[in-house]
Parts: structure tokens; sequence; C-alpha cells
């Protein structure tokens, strides 16, 4: 029988609130003692990316430009107003001493959850392994994803 | 750093909000040994409900859990 104890995590969006779900709920998973794996795909994307442009050709550059990654650049879901919402949020995080999400990814990968970018999206995104943190493990697919999903209790698309 | 009396240690989580409290204790469980005891102190409300659902998933024991104004105090034996 397979050890059904993990919790594997798939981050589909890259807006800043739901970002900040998903790590939250990696590090309360690492933290008591689940083997943990987030899966980034699409949008999830720019929560893992170092924040540099990126795209070889004129649309990946485009969407580079226009879909910038890096953990400070995503804005909230709603109300954001052109970045506005962002900095408005990271102030009320800030005044009621919420972990900014840079310090709470950091915190999930010291306690060991991994993070595996999806090789397809950053293909068709054109981001390469060297637009990633250094933290990332090796872009995987679907069949990675599966396979920590069948060692896990909870499996999450957020 | 917790400050270790004996086989126990001490914690103070005050004014850190989810998932930070839960963080820190699994941390400092670590560093203790089986039946080793710690006590922490927390002023946000979510530890009431957290640390129980904390203890209960990792196996280990709440001796004690109480609320006093804003600060929650709280004691945890390390099980195994």
């Amino acid at each position: 029988m397979q050890n059904r104890d993990g919790v594997t995590i798939v981050v589909f969006s890259g807006d800043m609130d739901k970002v900040i779900a998903a790590f939250n709920i990696a590090v309360g998973a690492a933290a008591s003692g689940k083997e943990t794996t987030m899966f980034f795909t699409f949008w999830g994307i720019k929560a893992i990316q170092k924040g540099n442009l990126t795209g070889k050709s004129f649309f990946g550059r485009m969407m580079g430009l226009l879909n910038r990654g890096g953990i400070n650049r995503i804005g909230p879901s709603r109300f954001n107003f052109g970045g506005i919402g962002r900095w408005m949020f990271k102030q009320m995080m800030k005044a009621h001493n919420v972990t900014p999400l840079e310090e709470l990814r950091k915190m999930a990968v010291d306690l060991g959850v991994k993070l595996v970018p999806c090789q397809m999206s950053m293909e068709v995104m054109e981001i390469r392994r060297e637009d990633l943190i250094d933290e990332v493990a090796e872009p995987a697919g679907v069949a990675t994803m599966l396979e920590a999903a069948g060692r896990s209790f909870a499996t999450l698309f957020i | 750093m917790p400050q270790e009396t004996g086989a126990s240690v001490k914690l103070n989580l005050e004014g850190l909000l989810c998932p930070i409290p839960v963080v820190r204790v699994s941390q400092a469980m670590k560093d203790l040994p089986v039946n080793g005891v710690l006590e922490a102190t927390a002023t946000d409300p979510g530890v009431l409900t957290d640390i129980p659902a904390w203890v209960k998933s990792t196996g280990n024991e709440l001796l004690s859990m109480e609320k006093k104004d804003k600060v929650i105090t709280f004691t945890i034996r390390k099980a195994k």
C-alpha cells in the first residue's frame, strides 16, 4: 500500500492573493511534517521567476513584457488597479504583521517544499530555466504531478 | 532563539500570524527530545484552533492552552 501522507498543490494562478494562499498551505503542510510539492503552471510560473524580461520570438517577448514575472511584481486577483492594489495589499499586510510573500516562499524552500516548474508552460511562454529562481527543481510534466498526487492525501488546484 | 530549560523550551510567538506560529512550533519541536515540553505564548486568535489541529496531525500532545486577555499560552509534549 502506497503511503499517502503528502500534499500536492498545482499553482495555476499568478495572482498575488492566490499565490499567498498556495504558499501558506504549503508552509503549513511542510511544518506539519507532510511531504509537500508545488507545481507551477501557466500564470503560476510568475511566482518562481527571477523577474527579468523573457521571451525569444516577437509574441514571446511581448508576453514577457506584458506578463512580467517575479514574486514582487504579481498583483491581487481583485482591486489591483494597475498596481495600486498590490501596493495597498502590501501595506496592509505589513501593518498586520503578515509575512511578505517572498519570505513565505523562502520559508517553504527552507522547510523542504519542492517547487516544480511545468515544462510545457515554460516552452509556450518562452521562459528558460535561467529565468527561474535557483531553488526550483527540474521542470516536469503532468506524469510527475500525478505521481506526487498519488502519494498525497490532498491535491489542490489554485 | 528558544531558550532551553532542561527538557523544555520556551517560545514567544506574540504578534505573529498564520502560518508562522505553526512553523516556529514545528521547528522548535524538532530540537526537543521525546517527552520534552514546549511552552509558547501567542496573540493570533487563530492559534486556538491551529495548534490543536497541528498537534493532531503530527501526533504530539497538547498539555494545556489558555487565553488571558490577548495572550494565549499553550504547552505541547513531544510524543515521538
